[in-house]
């Protein structure tokens, strides 16, 4: 049958042929505009309504904890015995008395008029007259900064020694991995004691406990989704044209392993902002008169019964943070997970 | 698998070990002598440096702590009249163990029924409704639960003691503060098992043969569910151990948790060290313990490592 039609097109004239040109061969027609890594992620995100929230809620929360401070005139240390234990007043909502925020305490007495303060006291004041309001956004701004730091040391250390691990395999990963066997053994919580007591707390020590076993979860999702990677065929496209370690490393696999580090980092901000009101709450927290989220729920907490206040708002606070963080992390995973999009 | 035991248990000891060694270089490092009580005569003092070898370089004096830590003893501790230190662990292990206890078990429970309701009833109100309850849950700070537990069901209404520990109705509040977290993990975990089981092919199989639901549910999805969950068993545990140091202190039980923390106000350093050290054997040996035992209950690990 071809033969046949080869020999009939022997009849044709040349000049209605033309040559085919390997440039006019369209193999892929993109119909769709191309998604970047980030757009993709987006998309995904945008869809997770409390993920949305979550990440509203954090940038509120980041805002206030940068400019809250700065709303009123008060020092977070300027102590005045003249207005101690204020409950909470704030214009306009002091009109609605089921809120509780018109400046009376639990006994139905006005403090404010009691002690013949003008002023409004947005989250009431502390046992030493501090105002709260100021108190616990610098105290927020603390925790976050303390939880920031520590999810991005975590961050660099898990990341390089994960990949190096992976990468280089054989001798090299078989060393990295019997020494992080042993780490992961110790529990975080121990060393993070252990560490403080030693180096006395403060900001950079905390972060500094935190770290020192924080970065080993980081390291072994890093290392297990590189392996993954490693054996996948456009790496070895990649080798055999001449990439050299650092170009695959940093171009191609660092890039497909973005989705999990983002993931567990944010996961890392919430578990960094509790460990450190717990070690608070053991009294091993900051010194007075510095205030992290944690110290000021601890000290609130001694005053409840009497003076409620200081600890719903704080409490609030913390817990809004966390919960946030972990619906952006679950809206995140989601996001980053092609098993999961559709 | 026996070899797999026993690689593991090295592991342990070698992580017990840097346990150990950091701890010892951390009292080591502090100032002052652990028998500075002016009531000690000279040379009770001197025997008492001849008993735990302090006279001795530090490596000599390592030593000597290791083998005293063998034999089971860690030491005395400064603040309650030299006491040893596994006295006291012995007195306060009993309120700290039924604490842990009924909270994971209690935990666990709520959390698998939360879990399999919220994944049979997926995507109705009464999956959201358990998703948030899990979100909250594992979100809030479980002191910051505690304390508005022990302030509206203890002080306002006045249901339940909110401190001490003088019989089951003392151990309620704590245990549902610690309980939280638990039942927040397992619901989120078991949910998340029993929808991937609830849609694999066996499910199917079962059910074309005529199975009822509820036989279908409980041998076929909950027991294929469950095997996974076995594994955050051991950091659950880790983890409800850790919240009860807070959780102690805020009942005031007199359990571990309640001494450990005392000790590090105090700074009572023998006892924290004992403790530390306790507590470290106790969490990497709940870890192993799990480990293992998943190895024997899922049947596919099983037959990996036959291979």
């Amino acid at each position: 049958m071809t033969a046949k039609i080869t020999e009939e097109t022997k009849h044709y004239p040349a000049d209605l042929f033309e040559l085919a040109s390997q440039a006019d061969i369209v193999s892929d027609n993109v119909l769709r505009p191309e998604q970047s890594f980030w757009q993709d992620a987006w998309r995904g995100l945008r869809k997770n309504k409390a993920a949305i929230v979550g990440l509203c809620i954090i940038i509120f929360v980041i805002l206030l904890a940068i400019f809250g401070p700065f709303m009123n005139s008060h020092g977070y240390d300027e102590q005045n015995i003249a207005r101690t234990n204020l409950p909470p007043k704030v214009p306009v909502l002091e009109h609605l008395p089921f809120l509780g925020l018109n400046g009376v305490d639990g006994r139905g007495v006005d403090q404010y008029e009691k002690k013949g303060i003008t002023e409004y006291f947005w989250f009431g004041t502390d046992e030493l007259g501090r105002d709260l309001w100021t108190r616990i956004w610098q105290g927020t701004r603390i925790s976050l900064y303390i939880a920031f730091l520590a999810a991005t040391i975590d961050l660099i250390i898990g990341v390089a020694y994960g990949a190096i691990s992976a990468f280089y395999g054989g001798r090299t990963d078989n060393v990295m991995q019997r020494i992080i066997e042993v780490l992961v053994g110790i529990p975080g919580l121990i060393v993070n004691i252990l560490l403080i007591l030693i180096l006395k707390p403060g900001i950079l020590s905390i972060t500094l406990a935190m770290v020192i076993v924080g970065w080993i979860s980081m390291a072994r999702i890093v290392r297990a989704q590189i392996l993954k990677l490693k054996s996948y065929e456009y790496v070895l496209a990649s080798r055999t044209l001449g990439a050299s370690n650092q170009r695959l490393i940093w171009k191609h696999l660092i890039p497909n392993t973005l989705g999990p580090i983002i993931v567990a980092t944010t996961f890392t901000i919430p578990g960094a902002i509790f460990t450190e009101a717990l070690l608070s709450f053991i009294g091993l927290g900051l010194q007075p008169p510095t205030a992290s989220l944690g110290t000021i729920v601890n000290d609130s907490y001694k005053l409840l019964r009497i003076y409620p206040h200081g600890m719903i708002v704080s409490s609030i606070i913390i817990s809004l943070i966390m919960i946030s963080f972990n619906l952006l992390g679950d809206g995140l995973r989601d996001a980053f997970d092609p098993k999961v999009r559709k | 698998m026996i070899r797999y035991i026993f690689t593991r248990i090295g592991y342990m000891m070698i992580t017990l070990f840097i346990i150990i060694l950091l701890s010892f270089l951390l009292m080591k490092a502090l100032p002052g002598s652990p028998f500075n009580d002016e009531r000690l005569p000279e040379t009770q003092k001197e025997l008492l440096y001849k008993k735990y070898g302090l006279d001795k370089p530090v490596p000599v004096q390592f030593g000597i702590y290791l083998s005293n830590l063998v034999q089971g003893d860690l030491g005395v501790s400064f603040v309650f009249d030299n006491r040893p230190v596994t006295k006291i662990i012995q007195e306060r292990i009993g309120a700290s163990a039924i604490l842990g206890f009924q909270a994971v078990l209690v935990g666990t429970i709520i959390g698998l029924l939360l879990g399999i309701l919220a994944a049979l009833k997926h995507n109705t109100i009464i999956d959201y409704g358990a998703t948030v309850l899990a979100v909250l849950g594992i979100s809030i700070p479980s002191f910051v639960f505690a304390g508005f537990l022990q302030y509206w069901v203890g002080v306002k209404l006045g249901w339940l003691p909110i401190a001490f520990w003088n019989g089951f109705e003392y151990s309620i509040l704590p245990t549902i503060a610690l309980a939280v977290g638990v039942v927040a993990t397992i619901a989120r975990f078991t949910r998340i098992e029993m929808l991937e089981v609830l849609n694999q092919e066996y499910i199917l199989t079962a059910q074309s043969k005529g199975l009822s639901n509820a036989y279908i549910i409980t041998k076929h999805g909950i027991r294929n569910a469950l095997i996974p969950i076995i594994t955050i068993i051991g950091p659950l545990t880790v983890n409800t151990i850790t919240g009860s140091l807070v959780i102690e202190k805020i009942f005031s039980i007199p359990g571990l948790g309640e001494q450990f923390v005392n000790s590090i106000i105090t700074n009572d350093y023998q006892l924290i060290m004992g403790t530390t050290i306790f507590y470290a054997v106790l969490f990497v040996s709940v870890i192993l313990i799990i480990d293992i035992l998943y190895g024997f209950i899922d049947p596919r690990i099983r037959v990996a490592g036959g291979e």
